[in-house]
């Protein structure tokens, strides 16, 4: 019985461990920002000189990403799960917003 | 059966709860009449029923002007929350063919089109020609602007425009007055109309008498509705500023896909339901985006806004229709 026990604890263990691993396999790769609800999702990420970002819209309505000095990072509008990369060559802060909805922001700090 | 009035102040015939129950009844086929900046409604039951007081409103007596305002026909677009904007559209214009009189013109509000696409502007216009209506005034919405700063926008509609594509133009008596708020808006910033055209909108309207009946429109709301949602004009009250001296001044906006009305002194501002989908009431979801009703349910959150002006009165009746009740 005891031994049976065991072996439901481990396959439990087992099961608790699969769902970990698939978790993290959703998790957003570390140079990806999802637009999802309005929003920069994460709103600000770090990455290391030479990282290309890429942005992803997950909403049903087109979103840009623009930066605002409003020449460094220019999307063209990106419809519902269409992307846009772009790869930063040196370090700093660089400030961006969507121009079709300027209350929605986001930042990518280069290091 | 109309309802007793409990506190009458201002002996306008609507109290306060009078004026709430018909903010309740906004979208669902109210009859809106200002006169003097004081909003009166009456349902259309009532007034088909013969027992408004506004019914002469809608019998229109020689030299009146109606038109129809239409807003957001988001052409292109294909989501679930409507698979078929162009049939809604039809059935928006089918709905201002059916009007008893056929409207002067048509306003467009903006987001005429989804993606700014060439194909998605062609399939408005064709569309609209269907319309029984003299001409059509268009804004542009953040929707038709999209990756050429309105390029595209201007060279189809922006014939006899300022600037971006903004314009005033009189009809039987009349000042109307289209606005640019959706072009270089600021990171963390709402709508805005810029310096170039504020000052525009003060020389057009100076030499203006202050009984001359006001109408603008534009896409964003001009007023402050819910800026977390970048639901306002940054400048939109200094636009307004100019506009404070008239006896009489409407504010037509779309954008929230909504109907919502406001009175201040003399401004009335109302929002217009969309011809494509719905959006939620500020605050009531995590984003503004497109609302996803039961498919039964979509033609009564859709619709159009008929607006009715008699000459000589200085008053503009406001009837928002949905598409199907």
């Amino acid at each position: 019985m005891k031994r049976i026990l065991l072996g439901y604890a481990g396959a439990i263990a087992l099961m608790v461990l699969a769902i970990h691993t698939s978790i993290a396999r959703e998790k957003p790769v570390p140079n990806e920002v999802t637009i999802d609800n309005f929003s920069f999702l994460p709103q600000t990420l770090t990455v290391p000189v030479g990282t290309t970002v890429m942005w992803i819209n997950r909403d049903d309505i087109p979103h840009t990403v623009l930066s605002t000095d409003r020449k460094t990072i220019v999307s063209p509008a990106l419809d519902t799960d269409e992307k846009f990369s772009y790869t930063f060559t040196a370090a700093g802060t660089n400030d961006y917003y969507c121009s079709v909805h300027p209350h929605m922001k986001g930042r990518i700090i280069v290091q | 059966m109309r309802d007793k009035i409990i506190h009458d102040h201002h002996h306008d015939g609507i109290d306060r709860r009078g004026f709430l129950k018909c903010m309740a009844w906004v979208g669902t086929g109210v009859l809106f009449t200002v006169t003097g900046g004081i909003l009166r409604s009456e349902t259309i039951t009532q007034i088909t029923a013969g027992a408004g007081a506004l019914k002469g409103a809608l019998v229109r007596p020689k030299g009146a002007l109606s038109f129809v305002q239409i807003s957001d026909s988001h052409i292109g677009f294909s989501k679930d929350a409507n698979k078929d904007v162009v049939g809604t559209l039809q059935e928006a214009i089918a709905r201002i063919n059916a009007l008893p009189t056929p409207p002067a013109f048509i306003l467009h509000t903006g987001d005429l089109s989804h993606l700014s696409k060439a194909a998605e502007f062609d399939a408005v216009d064709q569309i609209l020609r269907s319309a029984k209506a003299g001409q059509v005034f268009y804004v542009p919405g953040e929707h038709d602007v999209l990756n050429d700063n309105g390029k595209q926008y201007l060279g189809r509609y922006g014939k006899n425009t300022q600037g971006d594509g903004w314009y005033s133009f009189d009809h039987s008596g009349v000042h109307f007055i289209g606005l640019v708020n959706v072009l270089n808006l600021k990171a963390g910033g709402l709508g805005a109309l810029g310096t170039e055209q504020l000052e525009w909108l003060e020389d057009d309207v100076k030499g203006l008498s202050i009984d001359t009946p006001i109408v603008v429109f534009a896409h964003i709301p001009l007023w402050t509705i819910y800026p977390d949602w970048g639901w306002g004009t940054d400048d939109g009250a200094q636009a307004l500023s100019y506009l404070k001296r008239f006896g009489s001044v409407t504010v037509l906006n779309g954008h929230i896909h909504q109907t919502m009305q406001k009175v201040e002194g003399n401004i009335t501002f109302h929002t217009a339901m969309s011809t494509a989908f719905p959006q939620p009431a500020p605050g009531t979801a995590p984003s503004p985006g497109p609302m996803k009703v039961p498919a039964e349910k979509l033609r009564s959150v859709l619709g159009i806004t008929d607006v009715n002006y008699i000459e000589g009165k200085s008053s503009l009746a406001i009837i928002d229709s949905p598409l199907a009740s």
